[in-house]
């Protein structure tokens, strides 16, 4: 194919040659999932095709692009104009956000752009409109931009089931997805729904190391503080920095701690997802314009607009997983054909490891990825619902649309007939709402029984079901946040409680126009956990990598002096731990006893770990009263000290009660809420749309509760059972933790060792509401009731 | 049966963990808020199709009540029913008849219940209503669905104060009210908290916190 003699043109004009994969993806009608370095033009090249066809006049839509981020939509906008205006289209190219004012939005209903950029949510929404048909009817291509990103959770299950409806409704388009590198392109390709796989040149080798500091990392904590001055040092020696973090909270922290250090007021900019948008915006025009040196940020600068100038990327903190960090290395190159550097920054000695591991791996030319879960049956449920809002639907038809979705190529004709049967009646075996169904069969077609009701089924639109959060900060101080917590959590605190947030012990006083004020104290045990949720867990590849770096003293040559110090006291004073081996220790410390297990399966699998322990140490009367997981280990706390590990770890009979303990669990709960909101079940609090009337309303964990007992198969605890086994549970990783490492090491050792002195501040402790809870109970009130002078 | 005893307004009760009120002196058992319907009344107006087992299980849980204490008679403060209309499937259900055979069931109507009982009734001098009254003390009511905040979990409670014992929600798709919201604190005055739970565990409630002791 050879480009058209306009666009050849236009191409001459700005200097540049198109890349090969720009020229192969513009000549093909097939559907294509391109791989591509960041820098490679990879947006153009989605974009190419639509370019040259809109060359001849077009009536209605004809591309549709979709993008995990609201602010790329807005960029690729403004960057299309350029080759629109160069090639003098005239066309109309507009976004479709959350964003977009009520009157734009109806207006596109009825007048179509010839290029709509979206995402997937507002994307589902326009599938749900009667208009639908005629909006989508002319579509010739869709573009799909970071689709590596998307397919990593429901939001791309929701998407390729919008993509299946599109293809019903115009049966001649092409998809292209845009994709950084992966470990599994063929896997990704069938996520599409089948595409053939177009790969860029990936450019020249990246150069990345250790960044060197001046003084070793601390014992625990996330902040990278301890290496401002280096961090500084090495973006003051670049033109333009990215400075991944983990987190929001520690972006925050570290931003400032930068600026403390700032001595020649270098331009630097802070980017993470909790900042409103303004500033957001502010951030990344400042970054387009170059007038930044460098820029903060989270996962929300993972994706998005290619940053011209970034020449060197600094990465804070544990990547977790080897992918992650290629594609995040891969923003730094500043031309196609120059190498990308990237330096890492390790905030602690166990993520020392960690990042030693990784760049090891990135080396040996090694990514990580574990195969992607079928898609979300509440995903479904949702689709369901709106299809019905679009219209009166045929369940084969839908059936075989359905099953065209990559995510849902093997879902069965009777899990989508319990789809359905869940959105009419609710699907239980107490048949209580045929008066009230929310879908009913009329003619063979199912359809709302109230057509109102579309308008709430649209409100609970999309797959992203974060709880809210609120700000943590300190009393009088102003300043930056300690960090957020949970609305429900924040709703549980009564003043004076004291809980553990980026590691600092801290003591409720108010709630304030929705910041928690809270007081440091530095002193006290914290009387209340913050549950951590679920997080990425470091890979199985990674983690492996770690423990055999650890247990083998002939690699520490590899490691900084001050890591290799650690461990070696580690090994005096304990036991490393190794390949093959499973390490615990026990240890007391202020009236508690600890347990500590090296089980190197991730933070998922060692969170399920903590549950099952507790169990079982509940069953033994050790009165455990919490647990902490990270990626590493697990560290348990009770009443009475573990003397034998044996019986806790023995595999046999471990799952057997398995489902009923988690199932009373707070992340089964949580996991809950989300299949429950999702599905449809229960509305989701929309922001600005604060509940009245507190009496009226009840938790989501009622309605579990109430599943369990009188309807334990019913379809919602089915999914949530199944999703909590792949992500939040993991047990497939503890059994192959104790099938590779069947030997147990036990150390009871008279204080707290070097291997767990992280631990014990590590924020995200659990606690286990047992009989060691309901001792501490009568202990409080008892304290309330001698303080008042009533006992 | 791991209750807590204590007095008011010169009779004895016995707070049971369940939320549910024991005056053994009048073998009567009273709870309060069962909103039975609530499920179904959702439906109807077309919201999600919540889990419809909560007659069942607040009926349930009222007949191990029932049957644990004996009760000759069982006083229902109000918001038995989510609405009057819910009230016809759930009296002719089993549940509820099974419940009419093992003790007396006497009704009082509530906001959301105003044609299902008598507005009051008197017990020993005792008023027990939907609502406390301001001016009708003492009085058993029920209607906040109080929830008392422990050690970081809210647990529905019990209000104890010299004029307004207060029931905690006894359905089981209730919420709960802050029971240090100022619409409690101040209708109740200092007093105690029954929190309920695997024990009924008291706790002081509604008084200003000790200011430094040893002070005086």
């Amino acid at each position: 194919m050879t480009l058209p003699p306009p666009v050849q043109d236009w191409f001459a004009a700005q200097g540049w040659q198109p890349h090969p994969h720009q020229i192969a993806l513009a000549g093909t009608d097939c559907d294509t999932l391109l791989i591509a370095p960041t820098g490679g033009g990879k947006t153009l090249a989605g974009f190419l095709r639509s370019l040259c066809d809109l060359q001849q006049p077009y009536t209605g839509l004809h591309t549709l692009y979709v993008s995990p981020l609201k602010a790329l939509t807005h960029d690729i906008a403004r960057n299309l104009a350029r080759p629109v205006a160069g090639l003098g289209l005239d066309i109309r190219v507009e976004d479709r956000t959350g964003d977009t004012t009520a009157t734009t939005r109806a207006r596109q209903r009825v007048d179509p752009p010839h290029i709509l950029l979206t995402t997937p949510e507002s994307l589902a929404l326009m599938l749900s409109y009667p208009e639908a048909p005629r909006i989508f009817g002319t579509l010739r291509r869709v573009v799909i931009d970071e689709i590596h990103a998307l397919a990593e959770s429901k939001r791309g299950d929701q998407l390729m089931l919008g993509l299946s409806r599109l293809r019903s409704l115009a049966p001649a388009l092409t998809v292209t997805g845009l994709s950084a590198t992966v470990e599994n392109p063929a896997a990704l390709a069938a996520f599409m729904g089948g595409a053939q796989v177009l790969h860029a040149d990936p450019g020249p080798t990246p150069d990345i190391a250790m960044l060197p500091v001046t003084t070793p990392p601390p014992w625990s904590g996330a902040g990278g503080h301890y290496a401002a001055r280096d961090v500084m040092r090495a973006i003051e020696d670049a033109r333009m920095t990215l400075v991944f973090i983990n987190t929001r909270a520690q972006a925050e922290l570290f931003y400032q701690a930068l600026w403390e250090v700032n001595d020649t007021n270098l331009p630097i900019g802070l980017h993470h997802s909790s900042l409103s948008r303004d500033v957001r915006a502010r951030a990344e025009a400042a970054m387009a314009a170059g007038q930044l040196r460098a820029m903060v940020c989270t996962g929300s600068l993972d994706l998005g607009i290619d940053w011209g100038d970034v020449d060197l990327v600094l990465q804070v903190g544990a990547p977790k997983n080897v992918k992650r960090l290629v594609q995040r290395i891969g923003r730094a190159n500043h031309q196609y054909n120059t190498p990308s550097r990237a330096r890492i920054v390790p905030t602690n000695r166990f993520e020392v490891l960690e990042c030693v591991a990784a760049l090891q791996a990135v080396q040996d030319g090694r990514l990580d990825g574990d195969p992607r879960p079928a898609g979300g049956l509440d995903v479904l449920c949702q689709h369901i619902l709106l299809m019905a809002c679009a219209g009166p639907f045929c369940p084969d038809t839908l059936f075989q649309e359905i099953t065209r979705a990559g995510p849902y190529a093997a879902v069965t004709r009777a899990e989508f007939d319990a789809c359905v049967e869940f959105c009419a009646t609710g699907g239980y075996a107490l048949r209580a709402y045929d008066r009230w169904q929310r879908l009913v069969l009329r003619g063979g077609l199912w359809q709302l029984r109230d057509p109102r009701a579309a308008r709430d089924i649209r409100m609970n639109i999309g797959t992203i079901t974060a709880s809210e959060t609120l700000k943590v900060r300190r009393k009088g101080r102003g300043g930056m946040p300690l960090g957020e917590v949970d609305e429900g959590f924040a709703a549980s605190l009564t003043p004076g409680d004291t809980f553990l947030i980026g590691g600092q012990t801290v003591r409720y006083d108010t709630l304030r126009d929705m910041v928690v004020e809270v007081t440091l104290q530095p002193a006290r045990q914290p009387k209340i956990a913050v549950f951590g949720g679920l997080k990425m867990s470091t890979s199985t590849l990674l983690s492996d990598r770690v423990l055999a770096l650890i247990g083998d003293p002939a690699q520490w040559g590899a490691l900084p002096a001050a890591t290799a110090q650690w461990l070696r006291l580690q090994a005096d004073i304990s036991q490393l731990p190794k390949p093959g081996t499973l390490t615990c220790e026990t240890y007391s410390r202020g009236g508690r006893a600890y347990f500590c297990l090296y089980g190197f399966a991730g933070y998922n699998a060692h969170q399920t770990l903590g549950l099952l322990l507790t169990r079982r140490m509940e069953g033994a009367g050790l009165g455990p009263l919490g647990f902490v997981a990270t990626d590493y280990a697990v560290l348990v706390w009770s009443l009475d000290a573990v003397t034998n590990p044996a019986p806790l770890l023995d595999p046999h009979g471990l799952r057997d009660g398995l489902a009923d303990w988690l199932a009373e669990n707070a992340v089964m709960k949580r996991s809950f809420r989300a299949v429950a909101t999702i599905a449809g079940l229960i509305q989701r609090n929309l922001p600005g749309k604060r509940k009245t009337g507190k009496q009226a309303t009840f938790s989501s964990d009622i309605l579990y509760d109430t599943l369990r007992k009188y309807d334990p198969d019913h379809l919602l605890l089915r999914i949530t059972h199944d999703q909590a086994a792949h992500g939040l549970v993991d047990f497939g990783r503890i059994e192959q933790m104790l099938r590779d490492r069947p030997q147990i090491v036990h150390t009871t050792c008279a204080r707290v060792t070097p291997l767990a002195a992280p631990l014990m501040l590590e924020a995200g402790r659990v606690p286990i509401r047992g009989l060691g809870h309901e001792r501490l109970l009568d202990e409080e009130a008892a304290r309330m009731l001698a303080d008042a002078g009533l006992a | 049966m791991n209750g807590y005893d204590f007095s008011f307004a010169g009779a004895q009760f016995t707070a049971r963990p369940t939320g549910a009120l024991w005056w053994p002196a009048q073998n009567t058992l009273i709870v309060a808020d069962l909103h039975l319907g609530k499920s179904a009344r959702m439906a109807r107006r077309g919201g999600g199709l919540l889990p419809p087992f909560e007659a069942q299980d607040t009926l349930h849980r009222l007949a191990q009540d029932v049957g644990a204490t004996g009760a000759a008679q069982t006083i229902l403060l109000g918001d038995t029913f989510d609405d009057d209309d819910a009230a016809g499937d759930v009296t002719a259900g089993p549940h509820w008849q099974r419940l009419q055979d093992m003790t007396q069931l006497v009704s009082i109507s509530g906001n959301h219940d105003p044609a299902h009982g008598a507005p009051d009734v008197t017990l020993a001098g005792i008023a027990l209503r939907h609502q406390a009254a301001l001016h009708g003390a003492p009085d058993i009511s029920g209607h906040f669905h109080p929830k008392f905040k422990l050690a970081g979990r809210g647990y529905a409670a019990f209000l104890v104060g010299r004029d307004h014992l207060i029931l905690p929600a006894f359905g089981t798709y209730t919420g709960g009210l802050d029971a240090n919201s100022p619409v409690l604190t101040g209708l109740v005055g200092p007093g105690l908290a029954i929190l309920t739970g695997r024990v009924a565990r008291a706790v002081p409630y509604g008084a200003v916190r000790p200011a430094a002791r040893g002070n005086a």
